[in-house]
């Protein structure tokens, strides 16, 4: 089967590694370079901590078996894979009762989380608060280098035979007259023969899906991650506060976002956010910057003398219940969605990667992955023909 | 402590950066009768051009090293004079570290509301800096440019400067970096800062790797320029004065020494920079300069969302129009932003921007009619000169043939080309990718230093101009006072304390 | 004279120096080693861009000495490999 993937992104180079393993010919186009979208604008948190229980936290657990598997295969080094854990705080004793009972249905859906006292706390991270009441140490959280990532696993699938065009833009596709998918047309006037197409364009994905002639609604959301100066490993965990659990149990409007803090190989320590929610995502708002900035020295007082040296931003490519799509379109033959991914795209690119080879070879996902397909399926979003929602213009 | 406020705390026009440029511009719209913020993360007024140490300092680097000096205290003498007065806030100490253009309600529509600039205040010396927003109706930025350098083995030895650098410590602090200095790279601006480091008994070698018969070119533009050609008049009688040999067509190719620079090995350069095999010559020095031109610093601008064009000497550089105002409404930029000209130039155009603003508001000018036609016609006459010393000085082709792989290309995160290079054949494009997987330019300074290199090695790729939208370094606990709620609420990010 | 002291020794200087205008004044050329390599630096830019002359200032590290005006009695120290850990 000839199968072209449409963006080459973290999620895009999974999905061709997975389907060049089935067995797949697959060429990969991007109209830039690899990993220059989304992927180079985020962090690498592979977390499965931050999720509720639900499809998305089964599909994380499943991608985070994947990512370590892939580590050993393809070399934790070329991934810069780190298996270091995440802990999360409690900013204040009334968020450890509700974090509780969040861990607890997290538990029973199989993340291991333990209980972490002040004392463990300590012993976990040295430079947290001392006034921390408590939280939780989450061993299977981890981290991955986005950008070298998708560029090794799409390398991976290139030495099984798939072929790379970066600078290529994508712009329709050629159908039969009776609608089979033919060919992948490019701005430059080439044509990419195609039995499948996949749509792996992340926060594109609506423009791409539209351009193929099954437009699904995938809308940007605006995020940030601040980078320190290099400074010694002062934060050994990817931490976080537990304060948006509180929030959303004591259904307060203040909720907006909780900082993730993590220190990175090249010595900086990354302060991103996690959770956001509604609301959080104006223009670049140096107060958004000074908030997450205040909430990472809350936690690490050590901080405050430490220096701000980048901040980058991203647009999230996020879908209107905020679950990824994945899966084969239902009005138009030949197209499979991989996109919508929001703050996990990086998380759950391999997982979303064998269930695209699944999809596209006919596999059965709940037996050979353990992932149930269903909820992922574009067809929750559409109400009828064409009436996906037109995604904003991006700048 | 907190500034003294302007009456409504929103000033008429706030400005950035106190060299010839944003002087002038702050000059001319107080003397236009507005409200004005002049802001510069430097000590004092002046810039690079004007460069000198703190009033009242007994520092005396001699004046041999400044021109205009009658300009730069006519300037000065008024903005100080209305600092006074109240009507312009100094601000020396302040960084504008980043800036956010308020969303235009349509395309090339005015904002509503003013623009506002966020300030890190390093006044109060280390662990003591602050955050501040200041509002202004309109902005002028005046950034200027910092040195261009390129590696070359050993040019992170201690004692190699940039050329900025030994005149920065010269003009600053009075201080003449080595006794035995090699200036090389190319451009004019090698000259003053051999000249003024021969004046104060340095043996000076200058390594200028083009070719003076491309000046001849150029000459017919410095023919409207007088001012141009006694300066280089005097710069051509100092040099003989002080015995500094020029080595035409000449690079600094390598540097020498263990924890500090002690020789230099510099090479003849064929027509296409490539090393005259043979031509290697090993040249004692305590001291390097080096300096292929000058990049803008745009990090401001390109954060606000300004257009940039390609200028004379290829460097991106804002687009402005025959008022400096640029692409987003409400600011204007004039100076080495602009297009790097020097500091006459800059000056005229700190001066147009100022009247851009001033018409805009409906105030009469300042400079008059006829004035503004002689503004005109000396920038016009200034830019040529600027293209044709461009065109003269180009950065040769064949200078990635003198960096080894094992080279440093990287100052902060210490990338070699070889690193740089082998990420090239893995097939990465342009100087942002190459950051992404070798991390060359994620350091300290942002990549400021390295990233002509990089692009020279790598090509320049796409989004060619790097978006910083932090401007300098903030300490976080700055950006966590200023967020204004109490630590543990954290809820809603307060506004900032105004200025 | 004026002078500030690095790593306990004073250092002359002119009221109106910077710190690293002073240090190149007094033959010093480099007080701090990079994070990788351990290489030694001291100013390279003179304008604030580069980074490469941090020092540690009154005990707040990491500042640049091209920037920070001397003044008498200040406490200066060499900065090994990255910054101390606070
Ligand atoms: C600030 C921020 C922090 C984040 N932190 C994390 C995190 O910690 N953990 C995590 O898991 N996720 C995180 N994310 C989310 C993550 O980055 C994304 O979900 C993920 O990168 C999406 O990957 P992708 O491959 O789907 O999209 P992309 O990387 O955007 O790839 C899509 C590709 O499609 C290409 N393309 C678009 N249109 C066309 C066309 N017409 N023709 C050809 N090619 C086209 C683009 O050039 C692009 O390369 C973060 C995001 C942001 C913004
Ligand atoms: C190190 C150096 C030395 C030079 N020496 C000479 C010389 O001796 N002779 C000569 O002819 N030319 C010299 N030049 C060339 C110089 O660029 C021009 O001559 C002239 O100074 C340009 O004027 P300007 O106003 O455009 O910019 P500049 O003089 O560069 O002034 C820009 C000002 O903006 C400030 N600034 C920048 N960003 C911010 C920010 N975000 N927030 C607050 N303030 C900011 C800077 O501190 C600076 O004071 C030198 C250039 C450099 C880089
Ligand atoms: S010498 Fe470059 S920042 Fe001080």
């Amino acid at each position: 089967m000839r199968v072209v993937v449409v963006g080459a992104g973290i999620v895009g180079a999974s999905c061709a590694l997975a389907a060049a393993r089935a067995g797949c010919e697959v060429v990969v186009l991007d109209r830039g370079q690899v990993g220059a979208g989304t992927t180079s604008r985020g962090e690498g948190n592979v977390l499965v901590s931050d999720k509720e229980p639900g499809p998305e936290l089964d599909l994380a657990l499943v991608s985070r078996t994947v990512w370590g598997r892939w580590a050993e295969e393809l070399g934790a080094d070329a991934l810069e894979f780190e298996p270091k854990g995440g802990v999360v705080v409690a900013t204040a004793a009334e968020a450890l009762t509700p974090l509780g009972e969040l861990v607890a249905g997290q538990e029973a859906a199989g993340v291991v989380a333990h209980a972490a006292g002040p004392d463990d706390l300590r012993g976990l991270e040295p430079h947290l608060a001392p006034d921390l009441p408590g939280g939780y140490h989450y061993p299977q959280d981890a981290q991955v280098q986005p950008v070298l990532a998708a560029a090794t696993i799409l390398a991976a699938a290139v030495r099984l035979g798939a072929r790379h065009r970066p600078a290529t833009e994508v712009v329709g596709a050629r159908r039969s007259t009776d609608g089979a998918l033919q060919a992948v047309l490019c701005a430059d006037g080439s044509e990419v023969a195609a039995d499948a197409v996949v749509n792996a364009a992340g926060t594109w994905g609506g423009q791409v899906g539209e351009r193929l002639g099954a437009p699904v609604p995938v809308l940007p959301r605006k995020g940030y991650v601040l980078v320190t100066q290099p400074v010694p490993a002062l934060v050994h965990h990817k931490v976080y506060s537990a304060d948006y659990v509180a929030n959303v149990a004591a259904s307060t409007e203040g909720l907006e976002t909780s900082c993730v803090v993590e220190s990175t190989r090249g010595g900086t320590i990354l302060i991103g956010a996690s959770r956001e929610r509604v609301g959080f995502d104006p223009a670049m708002e140096p107060s958004t910057v000074a908030l997450l900035a205040a909430q990472a020295v809350r936690l690490f007082p050590v901080l405050e003398r430490v220096q701000l040296m980048r901040v980058y931003r991203g647009f999230r490519p996020y879908c209107p219940d905020h679950l990824p799509v994945v899966g084969p379109d239902p009005r138009v033959p030949g197209v499979l969605h991989a996109c919508g991914h929001e703050g996990a795209g990086v998380g759950l690119a391999p997982a979303t990667g064998e269930l695209v080879a699944a999809h596209l070879t006919g596999a059965d996902p709940v037996a050979t992955l353990g992932i149930d397909p269903r909820p992922f399926l574009p067809d929750r979003l559409l109400t009828g023909a064409g009436d996906a929602t037109r995604t904003e213009d991006l700048t | 402590m907190r500034p003294e406020t302007l009456r409504d705390g929103t000033v008429d026009v706030a400005v950035v950066g106190a060299g010839p440029a944003g002087l002038a511009a702050a000059a001319v719209a107080l003397l236009g009768g507005l409200t004005v913020a002049l802001v510069d993360a430097g000590q004092e007024l002046g810039g690079q051009f004007w460069r000198r140490p703190p009033e009242g300092s007994a520092v005396d680097p001699g004046d041999d090293l400044h021109h205009d000096l009658a300009t730069y205290r006519s300037l000065a003498g008024t903005v100080r004079s209305a600092a006074r007065d109240g009507r312009c806030r100094l601000l020396p100490g302040h960084h504008v570290w980043t800036a956010v253009a308020p969303p235009a309600t349509a395309p090339g529509e005015r904002p509503q509301g003013p623009l506002p600039l966020h300030l890190l205040d390093r006044s109060s010396g280390p662990g003591r800096e602050r955050t501040l927003r200041l509002d202004a109706r309109h902005v002028v930025l005046a950034t200027g440019a910092y040195d261009r350098p390129l590696p070359f083995p050993g040019w992170d030895l201690p004692g190699v400067y940039t050329a900025g650098g030994l005149q920065a410590l010269l003009k600053g602090g009075g201080v003449r970096a080595g006794s035995r200095v090699v200036v090389g790279g190319t451009g004019p601006f090698l000259l003053p800062v051999a000249t003024g480091l021969a004046a104060r008994g340095a043996s000076v070698v200058v390594c200028e790797a083009n070719d003076p018969r491309r000046w001849a070119c150029g000459a017919g533009a410095a023919l409207g320029l007088p001012g141009k050609l006694v300066e280089g008049a005097g710069y051509a009688a100092a040099l003989v004065r002080h015995r500094v040999p020029v080595l035409l067509r000449h690079a600094v190719t390598a540097a020498h020494g263990t924890d500090r620079v002690e020789a230099v090995t510099i090479s003849r350069l064929d027509a296409s920079g490539g090393i005259v095999p043979g031509s290697d010559r090993r040249v004692e020095a305590d001291a390097v300069g080096t300096g292929w031109g000058f990049v803008p610093q745009l990090d401001l601008a390109v954060t606000l969302g300004a257009d940039l064009v390609a200028s004379w000497d290829g460097n991106r550089v804002v687009r402005v129009d025959e008022w400096q105002r640029t692409s987003v409404p409400g600011l204007s930029a004039a100076g080495e932003v602009c297009g790097v000209g020097g500091a006459q130039l800059a000056v005229r155009e700190g001066q147009l921007a100022a009247e851009g603003v001033l018409r805009d508001l409906g105030r009469p000018s300042v400079t008059g009619e006829r004035g503004l036609a002689r503004v005109r016609g000396a920038v016009a006459r200034h830019r040529r000169f600027a293209a044709a010393m461009a065109h003269a000085h180009p950065v040769p082709e064949g200078w990635t043939a003198w960096v080894d792989d094992a080279t440093t290309v990287c100052r902060c995160e210490e990338v070699c080309a070889g690193q740089v290079r082998r990420a090239v054949a893995d097939g990465a494009v342009g100087v942002r990718q190459v950051k992404q997987l070798t991390r060359a330019g994620m350091g300290w300074c942002q990549g400021r230093m390295c990233a002509p290199a990089v692009a020279g090695l790598a090509g320049p790729g796409e989004g060619e101009v790097a978006e910083r939208l932090v401007a300098t370094p903030v300490p976080l606990g700055a950006l966590a006072r200023g967020n204004g709620s109490p630590p543990h609420t954290l809820s809603r990010p307060a506004p900032e304390e105004k200025v | 004279m004026t002078s500030f002291r690095l790593d306990g020794r004073p250092v002359p200087f002119v009221p109106g120096q910077t710190l690293g205008a002073a240090l190149v004044a007094a033959g010093r050329t480099s007080w701090r080693t990079t994070r990788n390599e351990g290489r030694p630096r001291g100013i390279f830019c003179g304008i604030g861009v580069c980074f490469d002359c941090l020092l540690t200032v009154d005990g707040v590290p990491d500042q640049r000495a091209c920037q920070v005006l001397a003044t008498e009695d200040l406490e200066v120290g060499t900065q090994e490999g990255e910054r101390r850990a606070p």
